[in-house]
């Protein structure tokens, strides 16, 4: 009679296995570790979670008065204020998400040495760590909107509005995949780690963040849309402030990039996290 | 045996490392390395004299490791450094993967983690025993039932809402234990994290690990230097070496085998022909070490004040004028403590040549200490060449002769200078 074993370890396979069930037996270890995450985060800090909203309104402030007041770029005839801070709130959520993953193997040698528990765990909790901030950004944004609603400013919510959730989805899909995929490369190739700070700043800069999309040519409109991070920017603004460009197709493609990188950071992920403490 | 008793089962398991630098590389470098290769030049990334002995050759850290334990058995695990016990357990802890062969579980396994590694400085106690248990694989549902019985083994009640970076690391460790003690489960895998605490608290520990084996039937894997403890928690002993398992039994026999397989390397005669030499000598080299012995011992168990001769046996195919030796010795931690020359030794003639040096090791604290040994020349500009290196050529320890205070090699390093002396006094 074969006996029925509760583990077997055995050397790395190569067929695909995302373990996402162990993931979701260890659930009460994410939501502990988004706690931590959050609870330590501003701790000895004077003005504490306040910083989650000084962050987004002064980077906000910058772009308006260099963007919009300087070099006096269209905002779709929008308040600069509101423009701007419509793309940075979610640019953020998206940074945040890729620039913490990207770090998971490196920052987690020491924990990861000792004990095993589903790494993919870690960025999960990051993914949704960063939510909450982007969620009190968010209430940040409202409130700036319905300010400039009861000035009469030409500001109107759509119904592509209803859609936030899965956007803001879309946009932690994409980021947590990018994060994985760089923090699975830099346990061998310790330059990504560099690329990153400022591969972020660039990918900004090829987002329809400080540049309106509808005030592109066409063929520029369709490059940048194809930026998978793009389609969620425009239908973000779209939706909450009433103007501005709706891809849903290049919407819909990146959906299937984003699903696609997130799955090769999973499985790249989980080759990695069998030997990476033979090599970080 | 009937299977359903068993625990764990390890089939032919065996883990390979790569020697010599493995990752930290930069992606550009790589590329640079692999077109050096395909244009068959030499690899620009290899540095030149380094201290590793080979680059891409590669060990078995495990090599067919065959075990079967039961449930409820307490198996201790010892062995030299390096002889695989960390590798072991961390394959078994799955932060590792095994190169080749299978590990059957049957049970829960937690690893106990290395003082507080999973510890938030920030968090309150309390808050890190949550966390720390769920990372150990527990539910918070689990940890709410166990919390009180935690907290109370942990003698940290009092501190319990404040701030684990005011704690004192033995309050950490304390805390540390009592979570990977309390775990509901089956299998738990300890590696020398008695080591630490204080000896009151330790025997806390050991008797915790024994009842719970005993009571609950839960199953120990226990690595440890420290043979009491050996003899006190576990009923069974595995002694691993290079790798293999050497015995497997009563806990009396593998600790006297242990002990042992220790003395081996102290043996005072010492065949060279054989040894692993430097890259830069291994292929070819005029002149060879054959043999080391100190005249007139069984082992190398030397007192820092005694004077002893040892003979050494070169083989040469050359003449050398005016060769020289250096002995390098490496404290337990691979730290270069010191070197002694004899630069006496004149000229070395084809053939055999039987030197018989005197040599002292005054100034080296206690301790067991690997030797380096070096042949080289040296010219009037004061370069040196080497002919032979080994780098792990012998083994001896070192006793001291009065002792006032344990002396801390860690902190203080593995020479005593010749003390001071105090001139005057007012």
């Amino acid at each position: 009679m074969a006996k029925k074993w509760t583990a077997i370890i055995e050397p790395p396979k190569k067929i695909v296995d995302l373990k996402l069930n162990e993931v979701w037996r260890y659930r009460d270890l994410i939501w502990l570790f988004v706690k931590r995450d959050f609870t330590t985060r501003y701790k000895q800090t004077i003005l504490g979670p306040l910083w989650f909203l000084i962050q987004p309104l002064f980077i906000t402030i910058a772009q308006t008065f260099i963007f919009g007041n300087v070099a006096g770029l269209s905002t779709d005839g929008l308040p600069q204020v509101l423009f701007y801070m419509g793309g940075n709130v979610l640019w953020l959520y998206f940074s945040t998400c890729l620039t913490s993953t990207s770090n998971t193997f490196r920052g987690n040698a020491r924990l990861f040495g000792k004990v095993y528990f589903p790494r993919l765990t870690t960025p999960i909790a990051t993914a949704i760590s960063s939510l909450i901030n982007f969620g009190i950004q968010f209430l940040m944004f409202l409130g700036f909107i319905l300010f400039f609603i009861i000035r009469g400013a030409n500001v109107h919510i759509t119904w592509i509005a209803a859609l936030t959730p899965l956007i803001v989805l879309q946009t932690a899909i994409l980021g947590v995949g990018c994060g994985i995929v760089i923090s699975a490369l830099t346990t061998k190739y310790r330059d990504l780690q560099v690329m990153v700070s400022f591969g972020v700043m660039i990918w900004m800069y090829l987002s329809p963040v400080i540049v309106s999309g509808s005030s592109l040519s066409e063929k520029t409109y369709v490059l940048m849309m194809l930026n998978p991070v793009s389609p969620a920017i425009e239908l973000f603004r779209s939706g909450w402030l009433g103007s501005g460009t709706t891809p849903f197709l290049f919407w819909g493609i990146s959906w299937v990039v984003s699903i696609a990188v997130f799955l090769l950071g999973t499985i790249l992920f989980n080759r990695i996290e069998k030997t990476f403490m033979d090599t970080v | 045996m009937d299977e359903k008793d068993i625990a764990v089962k390890i089939v032919h398991l065996k883990k390979k490392y790569r020697l010599g630098v493995i990752g930290g590389r930069t992606l550009g470098g790589e590329i640079q390395s692999w077109f050096a290769k395909k244009r068959g030049k030499e690899d620009p990334n290899v540095q030149i004299g380094r201290d590793a002995v080979d680059t891409n050759e590669s060990f078995w850290a495990l090599d067919d490791i065959n075990l079967v334990i039961k449930k409820g058995e307490r198996l201790g695990i010892i062995g030299r450094n390096g002889a695989g016990k960390s590798t072991l357990l961390k394959i078994f802890s799955r932060v590792t993967a095994p190169t080749e062969g299978k590990i059957y579980v049957d049970g829960r396994v937690s690893s106990m983690l290395e003082v507080g590694t999973g510890f938030h400085e920030e968090l309150t106690g309390r808050e890190n025993v949550y966390l720390n248990g769920a990372i150990l694989g527990m539910t918070r549902a689990e940890i709410d039932r166990k919390i009180e019985d935690i907290i109370e083994f942990s003698e940290c009640r009092r501190f319990i809402d404040t701030p684990v970076k005011r704690y004192s690391s033995g309050m950490t460790v304390k805390l540390a234990f009592a979570i990977s003690a309390f775990l509901d489960s089956d299998i738990l895998v300890m590696d020398e994290v008695l080591a630490v605490g204080d000896v009151k608290f330790q025997q806390k520990c050991l008797g915790k690990m024994s009842d719970v084996s005993q009571d609950e039937g839960k199953t120990v894997l226990y690595v440890s230097h420290n043979m009491e403890t050996i003899r006190q928690l576990c009923d069974r002993c595995i002694v691993l070496d290079r790798g293999k398992l050497i015995y497997d039994g009563e806990v009396e026999e593998a600790i006297s085998i242990y002990a042992d397989i220790k003395r081996g390397d102290i043996a005072s005669f010492t065949d060279l022909r054989k040894a692993k030499r430097y890259r830069s000598v291994r292929l070819v080299r005029p002149a060879s070490f054959v043999s080391v012995e100190f005249l007139g011992r069984k082992e190398n168990l030397f007192k820092n004040s005694e004077t002893v001769s040892v003979r050494i046996i070169i083989e040469s195919e050359l003449e050398y004028k005016d060769a020289k030796i250096r002995f390098g010795y490496n404290d337990i931690y691979e730290r270069k403590a010191a070197s002694s020359f004899c630069v006496d030794i004149g000229d070395i003639g084809q053939g055999k040549n039987e030197l018989v040096l005197d040599a002292c090791f005054d100034g080296l604290v206690g301790g067991s200490y690997r030797t380096e040994m070096v042949l080289f020349i040296s010219n009037d500009f004061g370069s040196v060449r080497e002919i032979d290196i080994i780098p792990e050529a012998f083994y001896f320890e070192i006793t001291e002769d009065n002792k006032q205070f344990e002396w801390n090699t860690m902190r203080w390093g593995a020479v005593r200078l010749k003390d001071m002396s105090c001139r005057s006094r007012k």
